[in-house]
């Protein structure tokens, strides 16, 4: 077939070459004028330099669940909404665990100890937002009702969101206080029906925070109360301005914070659940810090100049839990052999890259009330042989759940379940690995749904109490924050036992009982220690690593 | 004659939509789990709701009762709650669809402009080496998978040189109101904040998606537009005029060009359904929050609701789409009119 289009006699050429010109400005024409405007774009953006918006990105892992800490234990969600939207009456120092005054400048504890009475601070403004214009500052009403809303079955709150406040059920504060007592605007008594000695470190965690009684009363009148948990008030640097699910969280400058005026107009949380999308944005400037950066990554991350990697010793453990209430896992041999059969040290290498510590009891060793244990050991015969002890000679198929997210305590349980579940076949069992999306994965757990789960616990408060009641107490069973089911009597004295008493010595005792006893009984086995990471952008300033509690962006600030 | 041809294909329409409708129905009974759930996005809900939701979605009715019902609701647009997020899907579609719809727009814009004009310089310069280059290209182009060449200009352009952002429309520091939610729209509607700033940044934002999502409707449209314009150059009219004396640059643009951009018209509006499916994956890549990457979230997380809430609005676009593109091509073109059968 013969074109007859470009079948032309030499002459034509030159026009040939004219008509592509022709054709070239006739099209290209409105490219130009595309590429012209984005580059006057480009440089405009370097002239306006100086009017760019100041704000922070922080990427971070998860959707929040809540937008009130007292709602919830997720540390993900902790670490977004706790120290950047609120405040507490007390805070615990990082470095010399002291109690710092925060919105309570003062507070006394009488002879018996059961009355602490604290003085507040006056003058502290409550977040001005799109939906709620605070007509007073904050005064013992607040106190009374922030607290009240978690004990008072009178309080119209406290069955909003189903009464459900796992921190403050599973160390037993419902059952500690008494009455909330309004003594003057500006001094509130806790009355408590024994004296506790962690009482005071948990009035400090995070979840302890102090909202705004008028906002709730707001809500009553326009019958609302179930946005009480969606829309947030509080006291912090930073103020709610919006949430778009999978996308970002939007915080903006509280400009009347009782404490400092270091925020930045902005706080944004890019929500990216995946680990390597956030190390990217972090190499493209997108984030200018990013949460759990994975310990593969860390090594390209400090290589960068522009980048920063901290790394903090933190309070926390991740441990393998079993179900103790479902056959045969309330069979302690069974537990014990579960135990010997895996490689503790092969976990280490692969899974924290030499960036934790391995487990020597529950507790970290930077605990005060630590003390070595005896560990059960990677011996393959002696699992065998507890097998055959408890019945099963010929081992049995079981479910173990592995965490889809990464934690300081676990950077990559899905990798930790599969070097488990190898280790579980030499001894003739078959694992299964269990994954769902990690709000679905902790209701679950919640309810006990599990055999066996991979998760942790970072610590609230240096206290060691943290690191047993809210996890391995009775009354944590019954708020499903147990995740091995397990409630001992006898376990459950020591640790009253211990907290009955403020001598120190006397203490430490009564938890080297409890941290023994749950190594010969293993509802839990320990796993490792992790460190916590934290990349960000090296204009980025006054980032506070604790070593316990979630992250606190309130004095970060960026050049 | 036209109006004959709009009754046909209207009740063409009619019978999709009614087909598309009653499949979704369909789905509430074919997906696991409780039916009210599906049908409402309500989970956990106690006595005294559920025995609401049944009057309102009438369950104990007849499955035609159901039918209507669930028109209705359709067209009033409650269609239920996402499982996931517990708010309303309608909401969620309305925020999320003009995301989509505008990267779909703009890599179309984008093929046509680079698309048409490659295809007339090939078919101009058949078989010589313009017309080699541009096929070659374009057979490139043609069998490169989207998502490998999005990863691969992620790399070269954001990691490696860091020109262009990964992820989202714009910086997210911009506080943009939703007003369209289109975004370029949106900050022209602002008046530009920031000086123009955001604008830039959300220009620079798009460039990356749009190049990818556009790679395939380009290639497409270069081929068509060659092929045609070859054929219509075989023609006898063509010949006629080159026998007067007209040179190339009158032929093709003054002759060639209208007919054979007729059978292009219609290929645009079909590229739409294309279009849309491989914009949820660009969308998944580049983290552009529209409504395939909220589409895919919800398959991941069994949300039911939202899953039947996306399917519907993305099917009722491509066929409208479709449809809008067909009677553009038949008012531009009479003889097409004359077909017996509508078509889709």
């Amino acid at each position: 077939m013969a074109n007859r289009a470009t079948d032309k006699p030499p002459t034509q050429t030159p026009s040939a070459l004219q008509q592509y010109r022709y054709l070239a400005s006739y099209w290209l024409l409105p490219m130009t004028a595309l590429l012209s405007a984005l580059l006057a774009g480009c440089s405009d953006n370097t002239a306006q330099a100086q009017r760019k918006i100041q704000g922070i990105v922080y990427c971070a892992e998860a959707n929040p669940v809540s937008f009130n800490p007292q709602v919830t234990t997720t540390g993900s969600t902790i670490d977004i909404i706790a120290n950047q939207l609120y405040n507490t009456l007390i805070s615990i120092d990082p470095l010399t665990a002291e109690f710092r005054p925060e919105l309570a400048t003062s507070w006394e504890i009488s002879e018996d100890g059961k009355q602490i009475t604290f003085t507040l601070r006056k003058g502290v403004t409550f977040h001005t937002t799109d939906y709620f214009t605070p007509t007073r500052t904050m005064t013992a009403d607040d106190v009374v009702f922030s607290f009240n809303r978690l004990f008072d079955v009178y309080n119209p709150f406290h069955f909003v969101g189903d009464a459900n406040y796992p921190y403050f059920q599973s160390v037993g504060m419902d059952q500690l206080i008494r009455q909330i007592v309004k003594v003057d605007d500006y001094t509130v008594r806790f009355e408590l029906f024994s004296s506790e000695s962690s009482f005071l470190s948990n009035i400090a965690t995070d979840f302890a925070v102090i909202l705004s009684h008028e906002y709730a009363m707001q809500l009553v009148e326009l019958e609302r109360k179930q946005d009480f948990d969606i829309l947030p008030v509080g006291t912090g640097p930073y103020k709610y301005k919006g949430f778009l699910r999978d996308n970002l969280i939007r915080y903006h400058k509280h400009p009347g914070y009782w404490k400092h005026d270091l925020a930045m107009d902005q706080l944004v949380y890019d929500i990216t659940t995946n680990n390597t999308s956030r190390i990217a944005k972090m190499l493209t400037k997108e984030c200018d810090i990013t949460a759990h950066p994975s310990a593969t990554q860390l090594e390209t991350l400090a290589a960068r100049k522009d980048i920063r990697v901290d790394k903090a010793v933190n309070l926390n453990v991740g441990y393998w839990a079993f179900n103790t209430e479902k056959p045969p896992f309330d069979n302690v041999l069974v537990r014990k052999a579960l135990a010997h059969s895996i490689d503790f040290q092969k976990i280490m290498k692969a899974v924290f890259y030499g960036n934790g510590i391995q487990a020597r009891s529950i507790l970290p060793p930077s605990s005060w009330a630590f003390q070595t244990q005896a560990m059960p050991s990677y011996d393959p015969e002696r699992a065998r042989e507890f097998l055959t002890q408890a019945g099963y000679p010929d081992g049995f198929e079981m479910d173990l759940w592995a965490m889809p997210v990464s934690r300081i305590y676990n950077p990559n349980a899905r990798k930790m379940a599969e070097l488990i579940q190898s280790d579980l076949r030499e001894i003739g069992i078959r694992a299964t690995i269990v994954e769902y999306e990690w709000n679905t994965f902790l209701e679950r757990v919640g309810q006990h749904e599990h055999d066996s789960v991979l998760l942790g616990w970072a610590a609230d408060t240096p206290d060691p109490d943290n690191f047993f009641s809210p996890l391995l107490s009775c009354t944590a069973t019954f708020s499903g924050k147990n995740p091995a089911n397990w409630c001992n009597p006898e376990f459950d004295l020591l640790l009253t036992q211990a907290l009955d008493t403020s001598d120190l010595q006397e203490r430490k005792q009564f938890y080297q009982q409890a941290q023994q006893m749950l190594i010969t009984e293993l509802p839990v086995v320990p796993i490792a220690h992790g460190m916590r990471f934290q990349a960000s952008n090296t204009s980025v300033m006054g980032i506070e690593l604790r070593p316990f509690g979630g992250i606190s962006l309130a004095n970060a600030r960026k050049n | 004659m036209f109006a004959d041809f709009l009754l046909r294909r209207l009740s063409l329409l009619l019978f999709m939509l009614f087909a598309l409708t009653a499949f979704t129905f369909a789905l509430n009974y074919l997906f696991p789990g409780d039916l009210l759930t599906n049908f409402s996005g309500e989970l956990n809900a106690n006595f005294s709701q559920t025995q609401i939701l049944q009057q309102k979605y009438h369950i104990d009715d007849s499955l035609l009762v159901q039918y209507q019902a669930f028109l209705i609701r359709l067209f009033q647009g409650d269609w239920g709650l996402s499982l996931s997020s517990g708010q309303e899907v309608f909401g969620h579609v309305k925020q999320l669809f003009p995301a989509t719809i505008e990267l779909c727009v703009y890599a179309l814009i984008v093929a046509l402009c680079l698309g048409i004009p490659a295809g007339v310089i090939a078919s101009a310069y058949h078989n010589k080496w313009p017309d080699k280059v541009i096929s070659s290209l374009t057979l490139l182009g043609f069998s490169i998978p989207v998502f490998w060449l999005a990863l691969l200009l992620i790399m070269i352009f954001c990691l490696s040189f860091g020109w262009f952002p990964m992820s989202g429309r714009i910086g997210l520091l911009y506080e943009i109101p939703p007003v369209t939610n289109f975004i370029l729209l949106d900050i022209w509607l602002h008046d530009f904040p920031y000086g123009g700033q955001a604008f830039a940044d959300a220009l620079h934002h798009l460039t990356l998606p749009t190049v990818v999502l556009a790679m395939y409707p380009t290639t497409v449209l270069v081929r068509f537009t060659r092929d045609s314009m070859l054929t219509v150059l075989e023609q006898n009219y063509i010949k006629t005029a080159r026998a007067k004396g007209l040179n190339r640059r009158q032929l093709i643009l003054d002759h060639a060009l209208r007919n054979a951009l007729l059978p292009v018209i219609k290929q645009v509006g079909l590229q739409f359904s294309t279009l849309i499916t491989l914009a949820m994956v660009t969308e998944v890549i580049f983290s552009w929050p529209g409504i395939g990457r909220w589409m895919i979230e919800s398959i991941y997380q069994r949300d039911y609701p939202a899953i039947q809430g996306g399917l519907l609005a993305v099917s009722f676009f491509v066929i409208f789409a479709n449809m809008l593109a067909d009677v553009i091509h038949t008012l531009l073109d009479p003889l097409a009119r004359n077909q017996a059968h509508g078509k889709v």
